[in-house]
């Protein structure tokens, strides 16, 4: 049973799909100015991770090698257009900000990424699980940063104001970098940081070393 | 295991999967079809009342759209017609049945080669005395046919608001003409000058010094052929075949 909460909560920190792996990035840039419209997108990415890895794993001994990856596509891609299809019928609002995004979570290297390197392998209840704990992970970092996003770029948090804005008649000056794109580059390598200063093994070996020169000046002429 | 690679066995995992998949998203959207519908038409009253600067957030758009007048027009006379009813009124379909629409050929500036000849507008106000009126007007921008909603005062050349409401423009770019401080100059701009259509979109900021600047505005950065779109597209429905006609009677009190 221990593997299964391993599964499940070992993707959040200690192997965290962005912090660790570097996966879903885009959409992290993307869809992180306000809370709201990030938990929407956490709460898809999480079902779609989830329900694509137990399909994959259920039909993992029939899927032949040569089609692998499309057939994962397949897959990931008719749960995103459910997705979208029902955001469209319950939360129009939300799926007119989030647009395009929605779509790319087809793409979004997590799904993939857990199909392929997890669910190909395991039994569909440990492939859910891990799903889950992956989507969890992706929403770790997605919500930490689009908390400071939306806190200190428009003072308010899920549309209530926090911080009330000087335009307003308050006193806090918003930072409008971090409404654009680049502010999460920011923050996710500042979690990142953290992380890593917190877990010292997921730093990273360096790949190569440079030697020492022995070369002396003539012989290199 | 070990057959799994073979042609045959590829190909039939293959085919079984496209129906499996088939199956489950049309029907998901077949299903949704109804709860979708809903939100479009809401989303579209949403950006009516949005138009005229009176939707208030928060609020039942059901009832706040009770105040707006829905009227047929037919803009070969430009006056209010009954031929068509306003409960089965179908722009998409009236703008493709040969009967109800002319095909545009050169005058086709806002590039949407057939216009129909009725059109359902949005009235607000007494009958004979109507405070705003909002046209519905859609042309060509970069990528995609832009729909909107133009909202007139009752002099019915000043604008008290524009907005799309479905497009395909490239988000951060041409999606900017959803941006609420662009939407935010278009008030008080006016359509006419001298009876002709002189509204544009033009390049560089336009403020009180720049001649003519109650009929200019400033154009999106980066966008210019969607700007080009939204320039073409008004010139087009608040001419000659679009609702000038309409307007004319309106101001003159014979719609």
């Amino acid at each position: 049973m221990s593997t299964m909460r391993d599964a499940l909560t070992k993707p959040i920190i200690q192997n965290n799909p962005i912090a660790l792996q570097i996966l879903g990035i885009c959409s992290a840039l993307a869809v992180t100015s306000s809370l709201k419209v990030t938990l929407v997108m956490c709460i898809s990415v999480t079902l779609v991770t989830a329900f694509s890895s137990l399909a994959v794993s259920l039909i993992r001994n029939q899927i032949p090698g040569s089609i692998r990856i499309i057939v994962q596509m397949v897959i990931i891609a008719s749960l995103v257009i459910v997705v979208d299809q029902l955001l469209k019928a319950y939360a129009f609002a939300i799926s007119k900000q989030l647009s395009v995004f929605v779509g790319l979570i087809i793409t979004n290297c997590i799904v993939m990424g857990r199909a392929e390197g997890f669910a190909m392998k395991n039994p569909p209840l440990a492939s859910f699980v891990d799903g889950i704990g992956n989507g969890l992970g992706y929403s770790v970092v997605l919500i930490s940063v689009a908390v400071v996003r939306e806190l200190f770029g428009s003072g308010k948090l899920l549309g209530y104001e926090i911080l009330p804005l000087i335009t307003d008649g308050g006193w806090y000056v918003p930072n409008g970098l971090l409404l654009l794109p680049p502010s999460a580059f920011f923050l996710i390598g500042i979690f990142i940081w953290i992380v890593r200063s917190v877990k010292k093994d997921q730093v990273e070996k360096a790949e190569f070393k440079i030697t020492k020169n022995t070369r002396s000046v003539k012989e290199a002429f | 295991m070990a057959n799994n690679d073979s042609t045959q066995r590829t190909l039939l995992v293959a085919v079984v999967l496209c129906i499996v998949c088939a199956l489950v998203v049309s029907s998901a959207a077949v299903m949704l079809k109804p709860a979708q519908v809903v939100n479009k038409a809401l989303d579209r009253k949403a950006n009516i009342l949005a138009a005229a600067g009176m939707l208030v957030p928060g609020e039942s758009v059901e009832a706040q759209f009770e105040q707006v007048t829905t009227k047929i027009v037919d803009l070969r006379t430009g006056k209010f017609t009954d031929e068509v009813s306003v409960e089965s009124f179908d722009q998409a379909k009236v703008a493709k049945n040969s009967d109800t629409s002319i095909a545009l050929g050169e005058d086709d500036l806002a590039k949407i080669k057939r216009r129909e000849n009725y059109a359902m507008v949005y009235l607000i106000g007494q009958e004979g005395n109507f405070d705003k009126v909002i046209l519905p007007v859609r042309g060509y921008g970069l990528w995609s046919t832009l729909y909107g909603f133009l909202a007139l005062e009752n002099d019915f050349n000043t604008v008290v608001g524009l907005g799309f409401y479905q497009h395909g423009e490239t988000p951060g770019l041409g999606g900017e003409i959803d941006n609420p401080k662009w939407k935010a100059i278009w008030p008080g701009k006016e359509i006419y000058a001298d009876g002709d259509v002189a509204i544009q979109l033009i390049k560089g900021n336009v403020d009180s010094s720049t001649p003519g600047a109650v009929n200019k505005v400033d154009a999106l950065s980066g966008a210019t052929l969607t700007s080009r779109g939204v320039s073409n597209l008004l010139q087009f429905w608040m001419g000659e075949l679009g609702y000038q006609q309409f307007l004319n009677n309106l101001r003159s009190g014979e719609a």
